[in-house]
């Protein structure tokens, strides 16, 4: 089958509603959410192991967006060599 | 600990060093094209870096010596408000995933090596462009001198705290040695000696997070000192020098800073260069989802700002400048600590720190002098072999110049200058990042913009002053409401709330694009022509009409 070339990529902008996701983690911007000592961990007040949490929140939505927008061209390309290009 | 030479820590250190020098040199042969004589290959490693080299290169990059003695110096000195490192590492890779992938596939087809490349090519204005690679090249500098700092703060913990141009020979040597493996390598020097950078920092401070805790009595007792500490009323500026939360005048503060870093931070052409030198977008999409775990990393070395002064930490006094070095505090941290062959490990750990961005960061510089200034302006007809020589005479230069900048002037001064390298680099959105989306604004409304953004941002941070260290001016990143004027106009009189003068100067900075592109529209100005073409912004590896690596163009 043909490799992808300008001739079958997109040309504009493509939207999935997905990508909302990506403003989920943008929340940790509003102090008041997080700004307090209790309840703590560890010892540890809220403030900081909530913003360290956090990270994950931010690591599950960019996964999901790369996952759920994975697009047909990566798919025409799966079965041939897909596998060799890992790492 | 005594201020004798720590000859364990010292011992482990140089041989850790020795390690990654030699790698630096070998890394020239490391997956080699079949020249380094073009900038494709010297300057991005070849273009195809895969997603595990890439993760361990940003991180390196991106997560700098600089970067892990200074949050903890400044949670150690203020508390709460250092802390805004954490949004900023976590919002920074959901925000640039989408840009990120565009500007890479239009890199890729059209040969582009620097942001200003990209520009030029997207809106036909050298002048822009232009604009866009001096911003570059003044917001990396000090960014090099920086790494100097960071790797000097090690150096003298372990006893090499000499007075005078003498005291920095142990830095001078290190940093010649650096220079010759970037000359000779490129970015693959970087690459390769970011995976024992990376490997160690995991290692030290994943041990620091519990050995420490467990040592000094738990997070409970640590927070609970630190809180005592930081109420301390501070005799310079009578007021207590941080608190455990921020205080209300500072959220908005918190929030603009992380959100102006973030927005900041791919725009740098340090981490513009480790996003090129990428192989194809997969490599880009899972690194923006995997380079968080340094933002973890990040965090917990936050709070050994806390354990520091749970620990009575005092930083070292540097005999070259007569001050103490609030940078030293997680490096005695460690040294007090730790058993000294693991407080070894944790200084070769910051050290090499210093080398991985320092040497990106050179190239980077280098690449945008190359591209953006020497061809565009100096050789026009510079062949590949040409650019590649250039390249790498700039990036000895910027090195050395990095160097006079710490040995002949006072170290504050970079951080000034970093500081407002900062504000600058943010004024290159609009040009670099919103153009991936749209080019309905026009080249002379982004020039009037940055313009704008730059001389009001440079006069914002000028107007701050330092009553703790006694600076009139540049003294920090928060600008009091109050004090924020638009020719005399002040909105905001008596509002204490602070905010970071780098996000109001972004604001400005679009309105007046917006405002001066319809003007200029409007006189029917001829836009610059444009080379891309909506499918660019879609390639990938494997596609069949992409540009060849290291062509001769």
């Amino acid at each position: 089958m043909a490799s992808p070339s300008s001739s079958n990529r997109p040309t504009g902008l493509r939207w999935n509603a997905w990508n909302l996701l990506l403003l989920v983690p943008l929340l940790t911007l509003y102090p008041p959410l997080f700004n307090r000592i209790e309840p703590k961990l560890f010892g540890i007040p809220f403030f900081y192991w909530a913003q360290l949490a956090w990270v994950f929140v931010g690591v599950t939505c960019v996964v999901i967006v790369y996952r759920m927008t994975r697009d047909d061209r990566a798919g025409n390309r799966r079965g041939s060599t897909e596998s060799e290009r890992d790492a | 600990m005594t201020s004798g030479l720590q000859w364990t820590e010292l011992a482990i250190f140089t041989a850790l060093f020795l390690l990654v020098t030699v790698l630096g040199f070998v890394a020239a042969r490391w997956k080699a094209g079949h020249t380094l004589d073009h900038l494709d290959e010297w300057g991005l490693g070849g273009r195809k870096f895969g997603a595990w080299i890439t993760w361990f290169l940003l991180g390196g990059d991106l997560y700098t010596a600089y970067t892990f003695v200074a949050v903890p110096a400044l949670i150690f000195g203020a508390g709460a408000m250092g802390f805004f490192a954490m949004p900023y590492a976590v919002i920074a890779y959901p925000i640039v995933l989408l840009p990120a992938l565009r500007l890479w596939s239009v890199s890729r087809m059209h040969g582009f090596v620097t942001s200003a490349d990209y520009v030029r090519g997207r809106f036909g204005s050298p002048t822009l462009a232009l604009a866009i690679a001096i911003t570059g090249l003044v917001a990396t500098m000090p960014y090099i001198a920086l790494q100097l700092v960071g790797l000097e703060a090690v150096l003298r913990t372990m006893g090499l705290n000499g007075s005078g141009i003498l005291g920095h020979l142990p830095l001078l040597v290190a940093f010649v040695i650096l220079a010759l493996y970037t000359y000779q390598s490129g970015l693959r020097a970087p690459a390769l000696i970011a995976f024992v950078k990376d490997v160690l920092i995991y290692i030290v401070i994943f041990a620091a997070v519990f050995y420490l805790p467990s040592k000094l009595g738990g997070w409970e007792a640590i927070f609970g000192d630190a809180a005592e500490a930081l109420s301390q009323t501070n005799p310079a500026t009578g007021k207590p020098s941080g608190s455990l939360v921020l205080a209300e005048p500072s959220q908005l503060q918190y929030a603009t800073l992380a959100l102006g870093s973030a927005l900041a931070l791919f725009l740098y052409p340090h981490a513009l260069t480790a996003i090129f030198a990428a192989r194809g977008r997969k490599v880009i999409k899972r690194n923006m989802a995997a380079l968080p775990a340094y933002s973890f990393l990040l965090g917990l070395l936050a709070l050994l700002g806390f354990v520091a002064l749970s620990a009575g930490i005092e930083p070292i006094t540097n005999a070259a400048t007569g001050r103490p070095d609030s940078n030293t505090v997680v490096p005695v941290l460690f040294g007090q600590e730790f058993p000294s062959w693991f407080a070894g490990i944790a200084f070769a750990a910051i050290g090499i720190g210093a080398l991985v961005p320092a040497a990106v960061m050179s190239i980077a510089a280098a690449n945008l002098w190359t591209r953006n200034v020497y061809k565009e302006y100096l050789k026009r007809d510079a062949t590949p072999a040409q650019e590649a020589k250039q390249a790498k005479l700039a990036s000895l230069v910027v090195k050395f110049g990095a160097v006079a900048f710490i040995l002949f002037i006072d170290p504050q001064f970079s951080i000034d200058l970093q500081l407002i390298g900062g504000v600058l680099i943010l004024q290159t959105l609009p040009a670099v990042a919103l153009s991936l989306y749209t080019r309905w604004f026009h080249r002379i409304g982004l020039i009037a913009g940055w313009a704008v953004g730059i001389f009001w941002g440079i006069a914002m941070l000028y107007s701050i002053p330092n009553p703790a260290t006694g600076k009139e001016h540049f003294g920090g990143s928060a600008l009091a409401l109050d004090q924020l004027s638009i020719f005399g106009w002040r909105p905001f009189a008596g509002e204490e709330t602070m905010v970071y003068p780098g996000f109001v100067a972004l604001v400005a900075n679009l309105l007046i694009a917006v405002i001066v592109t319809l003007i200029v529209r409007a006189m029917k100005v001829p836009a610059g022509q444009d080379v891309t073409t909506g499918s660019d912004y879609h390639a990938d590896e494997g596609d069949e009409d992409l540009r060849a690596i290291a062509a001769k163009h």
